[in-house]
């Protein structure tokens, strides 16, 4: 793919899609979304990237090991978090019983086990998306050339 | 043929199954549904109070039902470990 529009207009968008994904995923707790519309988003920017560009440059945004991490380390995060309540005394995965901070409902930085689940998981949708993308194009690919 | 007899037959349990569910099911929006009880005004009146979120869906998402929705994140970790292993399998 060698045109120049969609290079162009892309590699303008590409940006304001991510922080668009990541304005969800971090506002998950806020406003609609969260991590798996986010993580969709996010992912989609780099699929955008990867069809305007060449499947090269998008996979080194994110390679198999970083994938990996990120696939492992936002189901393994879930997990943690949802162990530290039984450690605190409460049952899995409990909120405020487990002594996370809930914060004033509505900034930023509130609802306690909401938001640092979202992160993690919202990256972890993001990469499962990007990497189901360039797998099945890499098959494409090997299939036909 | 033997083969060809024992699928169909477990076809016909599944479906038996299905179908059973299907008929037992209440009625599409009657008042008195399992689903028309005390929670979902409970989730409105305490959601905030609770979690400590906004957004009620976020905070049933995460915090009422945070294991259903390590079992959907733990459903994307099985299918993409799944794909990958039939992708790059040749």
């Amino acid at each position: 793919m060698e045109d120049v529009i969609i290079r162009f207009i892309s590699r303008i968008i590409v940006p304001f899609i991510q922080v668009y994904g990541l304005y969800v995923i971090l506002h998950g707790h806020l406003t609609p979304g969260g991590s798996f519309s986010g993580g969709a988003v996010l992912g989609s920017s780099m699929i955008l990237f990867a069809l305007s560009f060449n499947l090269e440059r998008g996979a080194k945004k994110l390679t198999h090991d970083a994938s990996t991490v990120l696939e492992c380390g936002g189901i393994l995060w879930f997990t943690v978090l949802g162990l530290y309540g039984i450690f605190a005394g409460a049952n899995f995965l409990t909120n405020q019983g487990a002594g996370f901070n809930l914060g004033v409902p509505g900034q930023a930085v509130s609802g306690g086990i909401i938001m640092l689940v979202t992160i993690g998981l919202g990256l972890k949708v993001a990469s499962t998306v990007i990497t189901l993308f360039y797998s099945l194009i890499e098959v494409e690919g090997d299939s036909h050339g | 043929m033997m083969r060809t007899v024992l699928i169909l037959l477990l076809l016909a349990l599944i479906g038996f199954t299905l179908v059973s569910t299907v008929v037992e099911m209440p009625t599409f929006g009657h008042p008195d549904n399992p689903t028309n009880n005390e929670l979902s005004q409970g989730f409105i009146d305490n959601a905030k109070e609770e979690t400590g979120a906004m957004n009620i869906i976020a905070s049933i998402l995460v915090d009422y039902r945070a294991f259903d929705t390590l079992g959907e994140a733990t459903v994307l970790f099985v299918a993409i470990a799944a794909a990958l292993s039939t992708l790059k399998a040749h």
